[in-house]
């Protein structure tokens, strides 16, 4: 698949104040900071979290916990796909039952990666609340699922992939849309 | 990328990137087993049929509880209500099977090559529970996960296997798969039950006809159940068996403190080892049976997930989850 590049979302430093914002509004939104979890869907959604914990704990000294969600297991495509996508574990450690959970993603789309990410939950107990943070949301969704923070919104087309870049994974720090080409 | 694997016949054949994969794939298996629900919908839909040939309980189990745990559906062939036992040849059974469609096959069949002969025949993933006196392969992963997971690695690693090496199709994986990652071997049991062609399965292997001499620095110990089943008549009675081989808590100071014991298991409490190096500290045997579930659900699920392996799905890329 060729992709072109279109033209760039977010700019390091406007990556780096959108999380500031959204790291404020989920302590404001949520009354504070008790029962609140962070949790990361693999794989960028991970950074991201613990981004957005750190800055919490800049500004008001409380370490909010973490933690990391493989969703492989829980996708709705395995069947067509012709070799199965490597697994990787979660990394937990607290208990998720009554907890004030925070799902974090890079890009909402579809919808059909935070419906796997739910279930993945649910296995692992009862959260009061799980709500969505995303960087992007980009549109066309196929499932009933709605984000209670977003960075920003972008109109996209169908051949059209967002693509964010972070530090940690790709050595580079941006949001860029991209455009598939025969 | 790995070439994909279509079956698991056994271990001689696999590569160590294969071989490291599938532990590795086995991980979030592992942690898996420490969620409140253990229960996924990843193959859902899909059936897995259980056709064992030879008597087996934990294996057995193991199998039909990670495909459950996996959402899968069951199909159980047993041998004592087995149609092989009226006279069926085991094309025919198989054939039968593959007619209720299954998603994939788990068999245990007393005769060395029965998977690779079911395999070559019908188009459905094949899993071998064991083959006669061949191999038992997800029995040597489960024990390299084991391993694997209280020493760094297995290069240089000293491993003594003890027993009835010669009956022993979990002898032979486990020297196929540790062998590939450079560990040293040696065999240890009375001469009958170890032939020195034993000796050519892989490299760095010796054959030492003493207990004492043959645990001196091991850091892994397999202890063999003796294979009564597949031997005419005992070359040994017990009591000389107990008395040259069993793994007794003193014979076991030969080995590194930190030494390891393994067995397959079921064990004969009092025979091949001592109840208390069975229930000791060094012992490995519970940690075994839930890694057990951890690599046969990771096996289950790459080798019967996905599309049908003669589908035209198969031509699509592998794509990732649409956010």
């Amino acid at each position: 698949m060729r992709v072109v590049e279109k033209r760039q979302l977010l700019s390091a430093e406007e990556i780096g104040r959108t999380l500031q914002r959204l790291a404020h509004e989920i302590v404001e939104k949520s009354g504070g900071t008790k029962d609140l979890a962070l949790i990361g869907v693999r794989r960028r959604g991970v950074p991201l979290s613990q981004r957005l914990a750190r800055i919490v704990k800049t500004s008001s000294g409380v370490n909010i916990p973490v933690g990391t969600l493989d969703i492989t297991l829980y996708r709705d495509d395995l069947s067509t796909v012709a070799q199965q996508p490597v697994v990787q574990s979660n990394e937990i450690d607290f208990p998720v039952d009554d907890r004030d959970i925070v799902l974090v993603d890079d890009v909402l789309y579809t919808g059909r990666t935070v419906r796997a990410a739910m279930n993945g939950l649910f296995d692992l107990g009862r959260p009061r609340r799980i709500r969505l943070c995303v960087l992007i949301d980009r549109g066309h969704r196929e499932l009933p699922v709605e984000a209670s923070f977003i960075g920003s919104t972008v109109q996209t087309s169908d051949t059209e992939i967002v693509e964010v870049r972070l530090q940690e994974i790709d050595n580079e720090e941006r949001v860029m849309l991209v455009d598939r080409v025969s | 990328m790995l070439h994909r694997l279509e079956h698991l016949l056994g271990l001689e054949t696999l590569t160590r990137e294969q071989v490291t994969f599938i532990l590795d794939q086995s991980k979030p298996f592992q942690e898996f087993h420490r969620h409140p629900l253990k229960k996924l919908a990843t193959l859902r839909g899909k059936t897995v049929a259980l056709a064992f040939f030879e008597p087996s309980t934990r294996t057995r189990i193991s199998f039909a509880t990670a495909s459950a745990r996996l959402g899968a559906d069951i199909m159980n062939l047993q041998a004592e209500s087995s149609s092989l036992k009226k006279g069926e040849s085991l094309i025919d059974t198989v054939r039968t099977l593959e007619a209720m469609r299954p998603d994939g096959i788990v068999i245990r069949h007393s005769s060395s090559g029965a998977p690779h002969f079911v395999a070559e025949r019908l188009g459905i993933p094949v899993i071998n529970a064991g083959d006669g006196t061949h191999e038992h392969p997800t029995q040597a992963l489960l024990d390299a996960l084991t391993i694997r997971d209280r020493k760094e690695s297995f290069d240089g690693l000293h491993i003594t296997i003890l027993g009835d090496i010669i009956h022993s199709r979990v002898a032979r994986s486990n020297i196929h798969l540790l062998s590939k990652f450079g560990a040293r071997i040696t065999l240890c049991g009375p001469a009958m039950w170890m032939p020195r062609e034993l000796e050519s399965l892989a490299p760095n292997i010796r054959r030492v006809p003493k207990i004492e001499e043959a645990l001196e620095g091991a850091d892994v110990v397999f202890v063999l159940r003796v294979q009564t089943e597949r031997i005419n008549e005992p070359a040994l009675s017990a009591e000389e068996f107990i008395l040259g081989y069993q793994l007794t808590a003193e014979r076991l100071r030969r080995a590194k403190p930190d030494a390891l014991v393994l067995h397959p298991g079921p064990m004969i409490r009092g025979l091949e080892i001592d109840p208390l190096v069975a229930d000791g500290p060094q012992s490995c045997v519970l940690d075994q049976v839930t890694n057990g579930l951890a690599v046969r659900m990771a096996l289950l699920y790459h080798l019967v997930g996905g599309a049908p392996v003669d589908s035209s799905e198969n031509s699509k890329e592998q794509s990732s989850a649409a956010n």
